[in-house]
């Protein structure tokens, strides 16, 4: 065999196991494809980036969905499974981190922010209304006050 | 030779911006005008120089210099030419000359315009923008050189240098590895241009504003300068982030477009604060208030696009952008923490200048309602900047990395999306300083009650999420207002001028294109909101293998498989193409191509999907898996996306909008003696 083609036979025998499994399993009248997804789905692959379990097309991924698909046969509910590969390979797989330790500020600080923000917000516009409201009191006794209006009177006249 | 040449442009390019940050410098201090317009004639100079060096680096990737480190990493002879000419920002080193490129463009741009009436803001713009450039020209210079030569060592590893390591031979490569499989796309071609474009422009607008710090100016007269900037940097990262939503709908095959992955949000970050600022700009340009807030705005708006660079170079998190992982990501972490901090100790001393001209008269004005539409990008924007750092922070305190995936994002956002498409609809009826919950009653009832149709026949269609309702009913309440301020606008025009009602409308709009241009972005944003409900509530999916023949149903479709082939093309890919006929109530529609691509240099496999798209949803089919013997077995993932295509549509019309909003107004010298004209002309 010519040492180019390797890649070629190497990437199409690769290919051959994951839908060979499947149709295999599927004949079995095992796990159906949407069964093993549905678990698959709220994982993370935990050595490629970021992409959900579910969708990625690398073959170490497919041999984790081979593996949800053995447990899911076996009679592993969803949450022993992914249990399972968090003990495997840490709570990375996991969509977001689980509730505990300092897993708790991903979920405590931003609505802590928000409402930091919001009585910001509502103290700014607070002074805002009690400076128009004070700057309106001044205005209006300014207007009313005959003292003033009489001064104000005579300076009108002297610079005329 | 032409390496040389390259990177000898790029070492004059950078002493030139540092000459001009000097100069400039002492020029201002000194109250020296020739040294300003010196240092103003170096920003100028800065873009032929490192357009010299473009074009050069753009010679070696389209002739295939492959001892050229970077031509070797990113090209191959297969590559078509328009391809060789975009792996210019298709790696590291050639995106960050890239970037340097456009900044210079733009500084010299902005150099450009009359600066009579500003001419003590001239230094400092020099100042700040030379200081950007000359940032990004040491990264490409120093540490990210994309003119290094491959050489071979004694030791027998390939090293990149300008100059021959000690007893390194020179290595001629026979061809490059190629251009990343992923970025070979129309959409990825234009959307980095796009996005770079949009982190580019607001350093104008962050330039305007350090300078009017620093020369103690008040006034709004630097939003003023710089709105239409910040307009067309807002219009390029909206572009930059909806072209990229469309590449990877069309080449990741996750059946979305929208994965909230850490650099999707990098560059969604400035937009954030980009669309808060354009907002809250409106209430001290009308009202003289949120002087301070504008310019927290705008530096965190800086320091984010300085961070969305060095997230998409630096490859820090872990990511599918993450194409380049390189050393330079503390001296990105330095330049934004000491321009921030410069920043903001600059703010801190002008604070007192930076006073209010008027107070809140109503907790319902339309200010107030700003300033509680920016607090909700903030509360976004709180949520996405956590989620991204909250990984790295993880693994710093506890050693353990942990994923914050999309169900974070979505469940922490979804409210404060539907705060804002309410507060969309409540703002435009709203008016400065008077407004009270009264009057906001009397405008808002009409326009509810009657999008109440909306949620009313979801429910009598048997829908039942009650987010998706909600949301509908605001969109619906939204493009209710919207459209009412359009028709009351043109018909107030129309009986006051004696205008038909199709020319008063293009006039008012003509005569107001901020604000119907904010109009029409409202509407794409309505479009898009249905898009993105209908994807993210009512997207269903299915995997099945099927033998040839054999059908698999979702919905109202049913797919068939029909055949299977497999072969080599010439550009080093295997590919593997599935045929299916798609049926819609048992009526043939159409007939897919799904397929899997894999690249033989690169050794990566692509999943492209087969779609058939309507304006009521998509039918997207992806190719899992086959069987070899025949190929008579293969596996497919099936998805129906309902609604999609407004994603799309509502992004034309968002991008229409802000081109209405930013469309320059005529020069008012230029209105005056041409209405001076017209009076003449009518006496004689």
């Amino acid at each position: 065999m010519h040492a180019t083609c390797l890649p070629q036979v190497v990437f199409i025998l690769l290919l051959m196991l994951p839908a060979g499994v499947l149709v295999t399993a599927a004949q079995d009248g095992g796990p159906s494809d949407d069964e093993v997804n549905a678990v698959a789905h709220q994982l993370y692959c935990p050595v490629c980036e970021n992409v959900p379990l579910d969708v990625c097309p690398t073959q170490a991924c497919e041999q984790w969905r081979a593996t949800i698909r053995e447990k899911l046969a076996s009679g592993w509910d969803e949450a022993q499974i992914k249990g399972y590969f968090v003990e495997q390979y840490g709570a990375r797989v996991l969509a977001t981190p689980p509730a505990t330790g300092l897993n708790w500020l991903v979920y405590v600080l931003p609505p802590l922010a928000l409402v930091f923000g919001a009585f910001l917000v509502f103290r700014a516009v607070r002074t805002w209304q009690v400076e128009a409201v004070q700057q309106a009191r001044v205005e209006t006794s300014t207007e009313v006050d005959p003292y003033i209006a009489r001064m104000e009177e005579e300076l009108r006249r002297r610079e005329e | 030779m032409i390496a040389n040449f390259g990177y000898f442009a790029l070492i004059i390019t950078f002493i030139t911006a540092l000459y001009g940050v000097g100069v400039a410098a002492y020029g201002a201090t000194q109250h020296k005008p020739a040294y300003v317009e010196s240092a103003r004639r170096a920003m100028l100079l800065t873009w032929p120089l490192i357009t010299l060096a473009a074009l050069a680096l753009i010679t070696l990737l389209i002739n295939g210099h492959y001892e050229i480190r970077y031509v070797a990493s990113v090209t191959s002879s297969t590559m078509p030419t328009y391809l060789k000419v975009t792996a210019l920002w298709g790696g590291q080193e050639g995106s960050l000359v890239f970037w340097a490129w456009l900044m210079s463009a733009f500084a010299s741009a902005a150099s450009l315009r009359k600066w009579q009436r500003d001419r003590e803001m001239l230094p400092w713009i020099v100042v700040v923008t030379m200081i950007t450039l000359a940032f990004f020209l040491s990264l490409v210079i120093f540490f990210e050189n994309p003119f290094a030569r491959l050489w071979l060592t004694t030791d027998g590893q390939q090293v990149g240098a300008m100059l021959q390591p000690a007893g390194a031979r020179a290595l001629f490569p026979a061809d490059g590895q190629g251009l990343n499989p992923l970025l070979r796309h129309p959409g990825m071609v234009i959307h980095p241009p796009m996005l770079y474009l949009g982190f580019v422009s607001f350093v104008i607008p962050y330039a305007f504003a350090m300078a009017a710090l620093i020369t103690k100016r008040s006034d709004d007269r630097w939003i003023r300068i710089t709105r239409r900037w910040t307009l067309v940097a807002w219009l390029f990262l909206s572009l930059g982030l909806i072209l990229g939503g469309r590449w990877a709908y069309d080449v990741l095959g996750w059946g979305g477009y929208w994965g909230w992955d850490p650099v999707e949000i990098a560059a969604f970050m400035p937009w954030l604060t980009g669309t808060a600022f354009l907002h809250s700009v409106m209430v001290q340009e009308k009202k003289g208030m949120l002087k301070h807030w504008n310019m927290i705005l705008i530096i965190l708006t800086y320091a984010l696009v300085i961070f969305g660079t060095f997230l998409t170079r630096s490859g820090v998190l872990s990511s599918v952008h993450a194409f380049a992982q390189s050393a330079i990501g503390p001296l990105f972490f330095l330049f934004i923490g000491v321009t921030s901090i410069t920043s903001l100790l600059l703010l801190g001393r002008r604070w007192s200048i930076l006073k209010s001209e008027n107070q809140l008269g109503s907790m319902f004005s339309r200010e107030a309602l700003f300033l509680l539409n920016n607090l909700l990008f903030m509360g976004i924007l709180a949520v996405c900047f956590w989620g991204v750092i909250f990984p790295l922070i993880s693994e710093l305190v506890t050693g353990a990395k942990v994923t914050v995936g999309p169900p974070f994002y979505e469940r922490a956002t979804s409210p404060l999306w539907l705060g804002l498409l309410l507060l969309m609809g409540v703002a435009p009826l709203s008016a400065y300083a008077s407004s009270t919950i009264k009057t906001i009653g009397r405008a808002v009832w009409k326009p509810a009650l009657v999008s109440l149709i909306v949620p009313i026949a979801l429910v009598v269609g048997g829908y039942t999420n009650i987010g998706a309702i909600l949301g509908y009913w605001l969109a619906a309440f939204v493009a209710v207002v919207t459209l009412y301020e359009f028709w009351r606008g043109s018909i107030a025009r129309s009986r006051r001028h004696a205008e038909s009602l199709p020319l008063a409308f293009w006039r008012l709009a003509g005569r107001n294109r901020r604000r119907y241009g904010g109009y029409v972005i409202h509407l794409g944003v309505v479009l898009m909101a249905i898009g993105i409900i209908g994807i993210e509530v009512f997207q269903t999916e299915t995997q099945a293998t099927l033998a040839r023949g054999e059908q698999l149903t979702l919905g109202r479709y049913v797919m068939t498989y029909d055949a299977l082939s497999q072969f080599d093309t010439p550009d080093g890919r295997n590919v593997a193409r599935a045929v299916v006929s798609i049926y819609r109530d048992g009526k043939l529609v159409d007939e897919l191509y799904p397929r899997k691509d894999f690249y033989y240099a690169s050794q990566q496999p692509m999943t492209i999907p087969g779609v058939r798209s309507t304006l009521e949803d998509d039918f997207y089919v992806l190719l899992v898996g086959w069987e070899p013997i025949a190929q008579q077995g293969a596996t497919f993932k099936v998805y129906h996306n309902p609604l999609v295509n407004f994603v799309w549509f509502g992004g034309f019309v968002f991008i229409l909008g802000t081109l209405v909003a930013a469309w320059p107004d005529q020069d008012p010298e230029t209105a005056r003696i041409r209405k001076r004209r017209q009076t003449s002309l009518a006496r004689a």
